[in-house]
């Protein structure tokens, strides 16, 4: 699956893409691939205030528990419903219809620090090689 | 996202289909310091692996169990009174070509291991042991039949084994062997030629609560890859797939079936992990023997029930149950979505008081207090066959 050219990438596998001070966050192919079918989602309400680096929630697989960390801070303005009926979509679709929240930031610098596509696909291929060493 | 499994490369011990798992781009993980596949992307992922497995038929690898031959020494005798002395189920019971679930205990009425005991001859038996347990049970086992007329072969390595689970299990076996299968009970085994090799031993167990077989072929990676590659041919016309060790936890957890480390261990009684019906304390004397008598007698202090969710969230293994008020009263041992049943269900160890099914209790899922409720166990339980295949 292709990395949108667009959207920002975290160490933990997470993505941002910002439009006008508001933030779209969820995880990447790669995260989802590595947890396996997606079965429960637990998010944020809106008005929580989420920190970079923090977790703000959890995607479970039917065998791990994984915490998802917000690559900015900011406050939710809302959280994706679907996923509570659907968390399987997360496995499908990480990068559109299966985004977790959105989030007005705090501060728009605070993107800094995190890999545009290119670094994030470079970064993930050098773990695939970890792997199977 | 914290990476869920990371696998530590050094000295992981690797079973002879380990190449072959990685060319199917297995996901690998560290089991018990196994490199095993836990899911195949290329058959769907756990969850479809599971459904083919209740379905239709899934193929594991399993060489990471090990194997203890235990045949007699000068005298005939020896390995029977051996194998009565290190496990609990009744030995003499067994005819040649059968074989039973059983437990090898520590003094203190704890779990060495499980095991699964075959009478492959006379005076000579088969026990399969788990992979994290290996070396302990094989040295406690050496240790405890020291007094014993006979002998005792490690042949873990000797062996590659393949568990073919499911309803069409059958169907697939029969079209790779010249052995009689149909007439072959649960439990019991056969020796036939299987992918070509001869005297190959075919038994009708497995730990998935489904009909099933596991084979046991030589251990080498031609040999192995051959057999595994024959099995996947042969099972094509009924979508057979590879399975990874994830569904074999979530199908033996449906089946209530212990899993070392979790409902039983060297912490945990027979009487607790409720498997009494497997313990013979009228054959005679056996290692644990004495304590569990004085346990029965001093009643119960915990007991292993089914439980499932009744609030959202999913019980995983090690979280704490807790009564209305908050009071602890458990720990899961298991817990997991269960694909089959579509609900999350966990095994917990908790008071006898809180074991009726129907009781209420609650699982501290990340500082919630999620209510569930005690449920009959096996959480599954497959169809019953025509009444011809449910003979004794």
């Amino acid at each position: 699956m292709a990395y949108p050219k667009n959207y920002s990438y975290s160490k933990e596998h997470e993505w941002i893409k910002v439009e006008g001070g508001v933030a779209t966050i969820g995880i990447t192919d790669y995260a989802q691939h590595e947890l396996g079918d997606v079965v429960f989602v637990e998010l944020p309400k809106p008005g929580t205030k989420i920190e970079a680096g923090k977790s703000f929630g959890t995607v479970e697989s039917v065998k791990a528990v994984s915490e998802i960390y917000a690559p900015a801070a900011g406050e939710v303005i809302e959280a994706n419903g679907e996923l509570q009926n659907t968390p399987e979509k997360i496995n499908t679709d990480p990068h559109g219809t299966a985004w977790l929240i959105k989030v007005r930031l705090t501060s728009a610098a605070e993107l800094s620090g995190l890999m545009d596509a290119a670094a994030y696909e470079a970064y993930i291929a050098a773990k695939g090689q970890e792997a199977s060493a | 996202m914290e990476s869920p499994a990371t696998s530590q490369k050094s000295a992981l011990r690797k079973t002879p289909l380990n190449a072959l798992h990685r060319r199917l781009g297995a996901k690998m993980v560290n089991f018990d310091g196994w490199d095993m596949p836990v899911e195949y992307p290329s058959s769907g992922g756990l969850i479809a692996e599971h459904k083919a497995v209740r379905g239709s038929v899934g193929v594991f690898d399993v060489s990471h169990m090990g194997d203890i031959r235990i045949h007699s020494g000068a005298r005939p005798g020896g390995a029977l009174a051996a194998v009565q002395h290190i496990s609990m189920n009744d030995a003499s019971k067994l005819a040649i070509g059968q074989a039973h679930y059983s437990a090898m205990l520590y003094a203190e009425g704890t779990f060495v291991d499980d095991v699964i005991v075959h009478r492959l001859g006379e005076d000579d038996y088969l026990l399969v042991i788990n992979a994290g347990t290996r070396e302990k049970d094989v040295r406690w086992v050496r240790e405890n039949t020291k007094s014993f007329d006979c002998v005792v072969e490690d042949l873990s390595d000797a062996y590659t084994q393949l568990a073919i689970q499911g309803p069409r299990a059958m169907e697939l076996m029969t079209k790779l062997t010249d052995a009689r299968l149909d007439g072959l009970k649960n439990y019991w085994f056969t020796h036939g030629t299987v992918c070509g090799l001869k005297n190959t031993l075919i038994a009708r167990t497995g730990y998935t609560g489904e009909d099933g077989f596991e084979i046991y072929v030589p251990s080498d990676v031609a040999t192995s890859e051959k057999v595994w590659n024959q099995v996947m041919e042969a099972g094509r016309e009924f979508a057979a797939v590879p399975c990874g060790l994830g569904c074999r936890n979530t199908l033996r957890l449906e089946s209530k079936m212990a899993l070392y480390g979790h409902e039983i261990s060297d912490k945990i009684n027979v009487w607790e992990a409720g498997l009494d019906r497997y313990c013979k304390m009228e054959k005679g004397d056996f290692v644990g023997r004495a304590a569990l008598e004085r346990a029965k007698a001093a009643g119960l202090r915990r007991t292993l029930v089914g439980i499932e969710m009744i609030d959202r969230g999913i019980a995983r293994d090690e979280y704490c149950c807790c009564d209305e008020a908050g009071n602890a009263i458990g720990v899961v041992t298991s817990g997991s979505p269960s694909p089959t049943l579509g609900k999350n269900i966990a095994l917990v160890y908790v008071p006898p008081a809180y074991s009726a099914v129907g009781t209420v209790l609650y699982v501290e899922i990340r500082g919630q207090k999620c209510k569930a409720q005690v449920v009959p166990t096996p959480f599954y339980k497959r169809p019953k066959k025509a009444a011809v295949q449910q003979v004794s």
